[in-house]
């Protein structure tokens, strides 16, 4: 490398500088690549698996029959399902039997995603909720009431 | 003594203007009032513009990395820094077991104060009973050096006295930097010096006027290469001098934790926090009035000298004498805020010098630039400008030859990469991860990657299945 390439060589690292200076300026006035979070929510990628809802039909009666498989699959042992007969006068889902008592302790929770595999009626679902943030134990653990979603034939 | 009177002793309102006026011996006590405001109102300024400014730089630094800033507490997050200031104050004020506590207490303070005392001297108007906390000190350049090497005491007592590795690292860097870069910023200074002729800061700003045509005589226009060159020592100077990136040595968060105030808490951390920011403002301040003419307008016509006759010719002779007062003011902070700006943008591009980079610049780079500049300066002034320009140019191909060719030179370079830089912004689309969200910035893929709006367009399915096509 002879002494005028040293030279250009030179020239360019001194300009370095101004290009650096002249880069930061232009973004400055970029589109900003964060948002405004509360107010601005990005949409969840479509496989998000984050909080469990428990569907019903159209016709407004709980997929859920209470086999309890979705808590025998569980890793965790986060589920808890408490089954009840179904009757004529007290029809809650379209099997024998209905989940009477349904809790998920999302602190034991890993969203594995092995009770919506496990779930013959695809009752169970991790959908895209991820706002979970508590400040005390007790109401981590989600009941039915929480988890289900609303019945579509009542307004 | 009625009110009028006393007004106008004041404010000093008959011309000419002196020291001390037409006063009245008897009125002596007139005079005293008149320094302690005088006092305040340079303190106070500097003080309260410290906040704004720390939530300026955060606000364009977040811009600069396209993020939104501190926009939360306030108006556009205006008042952050006061909620940060509250939540230092009502933390708990500690003192490690193992410090010297006399000293460890000290240093904020003794960091503080020659930020603040520095500023005295700077003139905000051409008036000499109202122009500056301290108008017309016949020293004042002097002053400002004396001040200003006392900053670094602050910095080397802190580091000191915290008993601890990484503080005391961080101090020994200040002083070794801040002595380094005084050199050459006490030579840029001289230059001023030189073409002024006189060491008073306000006769410096007084012989900046403007030319017959209304053009500035800014000190970096004078014998147009060199006046810029002292500028540009200085700006680079005021970097290191105020331990601001890229010569942030002193603090590297990622490698002495926070340097010199690691131990601090509290409010004598804030004190730090305040007097870097103080710092900045009357380094900047003393660039605007050095090199760019002070509380001179860029053009006559908009120049307080030349708008206040005019406006009292207008309207009346009081309204003219507040516009002739206040116009040169608006001019330095505007000159002041634009340095702030430029500190800032540095900090958003350079990233931070080694150690051994940072003492060569000063030594190999800053130091004998300022020493050829100031050379020819000499000679430009004593000889004329021709030859001073030819001996500028000829010292400057010399230097540069001798430079280029020599084993610095050459280790400066063969590192460069500058010439094989890959082009990151080639033909890349920018990501769109959702089409209908326009929230992200402009990632760069391979210059084939599409976006998924425009693969969902083309009939393609998701970018799962575009990056599954390229590995295949």
């Amino acid at each position: 490398m002879g002494l005028w390439d040293n030279i250009k060589t030179l020239g360019q690292e001194a300009k370095a500088p101004f290009v650096g200076l002249g880069i930061t300026q232009g973004y400055s006035n970029k589109e900003r690549v964060t948002i405004e979070y509360p107010e601005v929510r990005r949409p969840m990628p479509r496989r998000a698996r984050w909080r469990h809802v428990l569907n019903r039909y159209e016709n407004g009666m709980e997929k859920c029959i209470g086999c309890s498989l979705c808590a025998g699959s569980c890793p965790a042992n986060a589920i808890l399902v408490v089954a009840a007969e179904n009757t004529d006068e007290n029809r809650r889902s379209p099997g024998e039997r209905f989940a009477a008592q349904y809790e998920i302790n999302m602190l034991r929770c890993i969203f594995c995603g092995y009770c919506e595999e496990a779930c013959p009626t695809q009752a169970i679902q991790l959908k895209d909720i991820c706002e979970m943030a508590d400040d005390n134990r007790k109401d981590l653990i989600y009941t039915k009431e929480m988890m289900l979603v609303p019945d579509p034939t009542k307004p | 003594m009625t009110p009028n009177l006393f007004f106008h002793y004041f404010f000093n309102v008959d011309p000419p203007h002196t020291a001390t006026g037409h006063m009245p011996a008897e009125y002596w006590w007139i005079d005293l009032i008149r320094i302690v405001v005088r006092v305040l109102v340079g303190l106070f300024a500097i003080l309260l513009v410290v906040p704004p400014l720390v939530w300026w730089e955060r606000r364009l630094l977040g811009f600069m990395q396209q993020r939104q800033g501190p926009n939360r507490v306030g108006p556009w997050g205006l008042l952050q820094t006061i909620a940060d200031g509250v939540k230092l104050l009502l933390k708990e004020d500690m003192n490690p077991s193992s410090v010297d506590v006399v000293l460890f207490v000290l240093a904020p303070v003794v960091f503080l104060v020659p930020a603040l005392v520095t500023s005295a001297v700077l003139p905000w108007g051409p008036s000499l009973t109202w122009g500056a906390s301290a108008p017309n000190v016949s020293v004042g350049v002097l002053y400002l050096l004396a001040w200003g090497s006392l900053a670094v005491y602050g910095v080397v007592l802190a580091g000191w006295s915290s008993n601890n590795k990484y503080s005391l690292l961080g101090g020994l860097r200040s002083s070794a930097q801040m002595i380094s870069y005084e050199l050459g910023m006490g030579l840029a200074i001289v230059t001023i010096v030189l073409l002024t002729g006189s060491l008073s800061l306000t006769d410096v700003v007084a012989r900046q006027g403007f030319t017959e045509y209304g053009l500035p005589l800014w000190n970096t226009l004078k014998f147009f290469p060199m006046g810029l060159v002292a500028m540009v020592i200085y700006a680079i100077c005021m970097l290191a001098e105020t331990n601001r990136a890229p010569f942030d040595l002193p603090e590297a968060e990622t490698e002495l934790v926070a340097g010199y105030h690691t131990e601090y808490t509290s409010m004598k951390f804030a004190i730090f926090f305040m007097a870097e920011y103080a710092n900045m403002i009357v380094v900047s301040g003393i660039c605007a009035t050095l090199f760019f003419g002070g509380y001179h307008a860029p053009l006559l016509w908009l120049d307080g000298s030349y708008l206040g006759p005019l406006v009292a010719l207008k309207t009346n002779a009081l309204l003219g004498g507040v516009v002739s007062a206040l116009v040169p003011v608006i001019w330095l902070v505007a000159k002041v805020l634009c340095g702030l700006y430029f500190f800032i943008w540095i900090r958003a591009t350079m990233p931070r010098l080694r150690y051994d980079m940072l003492m060569r610049a000063g030594w190999l780079g800053v130091f004998p630039i300022a020493l050829g500049n100031i050379l020819m300066v000499a000679i430009a002034m004593a000889l004329g400008y021709l030859y001073g320009l030819i001996g500028w140019i000829v010292l400057a191909v010399v230097s540069l030859w001798a430079f280029a060719g020599s084993k610095p030179g050459r280790s400066f370079t063969t590192n460069s990469r500058r010439d094989t830089t890959v082009l990151l912004y080639s033909e890349a689309q920018p990501f769109r991860g959702v089409p209908e969200h326009s929230g992200h910035g402009d990632q760069t893929l391979p210059p084939n990657a599409l976006s998924e709006g425009a693969l969902a367009a083309a009939g393609q399915g998701p970018l799962d299945d575009a990056f599954a096509a390229k590995k295949g």
